[in-house]
């Protein structure tokens, strides 16, 4: 009797384990099907306009005091582009360094970082959230992107706001990142040269990286080189609007 | 349930085994002289012989039961691509910023030549070699990895914090909608007072109910129609109290919310603090659900699956279950 409720004890664990393992196993079948992380995927937009619909468009982010100041801010991806071009710049100061602005704009631009660091600035000291789920707090100085996009006018037609990027990875693949005009515009979004008082040096993605405090850190291309105002990124890189997200991350990364 | 059922007469309750209000009544368990039960009494099924050996109830309305497996479903997806995502940075702070100094837990991993790869587990400073499990594990081809969370504990089962995303938070909205509207339906249909709010009464019974539980002596009969007050505690503080934190703690953590609700961070004392607090009540619910589990089996198994299916519940009446007040 007692050994039958072991014997059965043990074959009642031995079936929960296998239906474990084997729903384990379903779980990673859909998550490699091409169907599956598309339904999935359905949250995304979901999420996106559900916090639009809650949250004021033009909420700021919190901003801290300089205490409340990371002692280390983490580098992350990228932290030395290997790009003889990009070499070349980072070597000479970035005096030859220029910023393109192009795309669907009245007037294109070719602004040098004398010419950013003229623009009105703003100074703002906020949290970096990384999607790998870390914080970090910095002092971050630049020019608010709208001061940019009201020098190049935007057609009517243009609705995001591409960066290009110097920093190949190991497949030579090129980082980019795209956000709307509703960010684009947001007064904390910033194309930074300074961070914590000092010149952005290059692990943190100098000469600029960009600044947008109310998404996560992938969003914020570092050593940005180009930028393109489109009506669609369909036709960009793998067409999902970014480095990351053609790998598989949300567009929309406000959570 | 019959193995463990040595179920004697129910003459001395005190002695009695409980589950003998569940085995199945080969011995006929009589109860003539039973008051009527305050919850939901419908008595379905007189017993042949005329007196009511055993009674039906229903228990579980459909929108309970539906709300119950859809987060069976969920539940499980959550707290297992959570971990997923956790792993991409496994370590707790606390406050708004994570100096990466300074956890509160770390699941960490050290390699020396002569031990090799070794999982270690870094709690407020003090270090516990969990080498298989926590830091380091193996994968199914049984090499170990640096990895916080072993494979069987995530979805997918290996590193992709894209895909464990995705799942959670397609599979969160559905736990949110379907927490919701279940929160609204027990608060409008009256399930929430009548049924789970503990009474003054149900909580000066609190230490008795504890002691039987400790002693598996689990209510019978008329007793055992309307929940004891540890399962009113239990369902309240998960529905009104771990459902919602798991939420707000989640929602923390979203750059655009802190942006429109600022006062989230004040709550929970800054976004690695809701981070740290997400992953507690994570915890807390895996540990509800196993106590649960346990209760539902040690507890007649069949009576309360099907409850929980068809919504008819098996109460044995007894013919002394007058518990003392």
């Amino acid at each position: 009797m007692i050994r039958n409720r072991i014997d059965r004890r043990r074959f009642m664990l031995r079936s929960v384990q296998a239906l474990g393992l084997t729903l384990l196993a379903a779980c990673d079948k859909l998550s490699q099907s091409g169907w599956f992380p598309r339904i999935l995927g359905a949250a995304e937009g979901l999420t996106r306009e559900g916090q639009r619909l809650i949250t004021p468009r033009m909420a700021m982010a919190p901003e801290y005091s300089e205490a409340e100041r990371s002692p280390v801010f983490p580098t992350n991806g990228t932290i030395d582009p290997d790009n003889p071009d990009y070499r070349a710049l980072s070597q000479n100061d970035f005096a030859g360094w220029t910023l393109a602005v192009s795309g669907l704009v009245e007037h294109p631009a070719k602004l040098s970082l004398a010419e950013l660091r003229g623009f009105p600035s703003r100074t703002q000291i906020t949290r970096h959230d990384c999607v790998e789920g870390w914080s970090a707090i910095a002092k971050w100085k630049g020019v608010p992107l709208g001061e940019i996009l009201n020098r190049v006018r935007p057609l009517p037609s243009a609705r995001y706001v591409v960066f290009y990027c110097a920093d190949p990875d190991d497949s030579g693949l090129a980082y980019y990142e795209s956000i709307d005009f509703d960010d684009a515009y947001h007064p904390q979004t910033l194309l930074a040269y300074e961070i914590n008082d000092r010149v952005l040096p290059v692990a943190h993605g100098a000469p600029i990286r960009l600044r947008l405090e109310r998404q996560l850190g992938y969003k914020m291309a570092k050593y940005v080189m180009r930028i393109e105002l489109v009506e669609d990124f369909k036709s960009i890189g793998g067409g999902r609007g970014g480095y990351w997200e053609d790998q598989g991350y949300e567009w929309y990364a406000g959570i | 349930m019959s193995d463990i059922v040595g179920t004697g007469g129910p003459s001395d309750e005190k002695d009695r085994p409980e589950q003998a209000a569940r085995s199945e009544p080969d011995e006929p368990i009589a109860s003539p002289d039973l008051p009527s039960a305050p919850v939901l009494p419908e008595p379905l099924s007189p017993s042949p012989h005329g007196a009511p050996a055993v009674r039906w109830i229903y228990r579980h309305t459909l929108p309970v039961r539906l709300a119950h497996w859809i987060n069976v479903f969920c539940l499980p997806v959550l707290v297992m691509s959570g971990l997923q995502i956790f792993n991409a940075h496994p370590a707790l702070y606390w406050g708004e910023r994570s100096d990466r100094d300074r956890p509160i837990l770390a699941l960490d991993s050290d390699f020396s030549e002569a031990e090799g790869l070794r999982g270690v587990t870094r709690v407020f400073g003090y270090s516990f070699d969990t080498t298989g499990w926590l830091g380091a594990s193996s994968d199914s081809s049984g090499k170990l990895h640096r990895r916080g969370f072993p494979s069987w504990a995530t979805i997918p089962s290996f590193q992709w914090l894209a895909m464990g995303r995705r799942w959670h938070f397609f599979f969160a909205w559905i736990f949110v909608i379907n927490g919701v509207l279940f929160g609204l339906y027990t608060l409008l249909s009256r399930h929430f007072d009548r049924d789970l709010l503990p009474v003054p009464k149900d909580l000066r019974g609190i230490g008795r109910s504890v002691v039987d539980h400790l002693r598996f002596r689990h209510p019978a009969g008329e007793e055992a129609a309307r929940y004891n007050v540890l399962q009113k505690i239990a369902y309240t503080g998960v529905v009104f109290v771990l459902g919602p934190l798991i939420v707000l703690t989640g929602l923390t953590m979203s750059p655009r919310m802190d942006a429109a609700y600022p006062g989230l961070l004040a709550l929970f004392g800054g976004r690695q603090a809701a981070r740290t607090v997400h992953f507690i009540v994570c915890f807390a619910f895996v540990g509800y659900t196993s106590a649960h589990l346990f209760m539902v089996a040690v507890t007649g198994l069949w009576n309360n699956l099907r409850s929980m299916v068809i919504g008819r519940y098996r109460v044995a009446e007894l013919g002394d279950v007058d518990h003392d007040p």
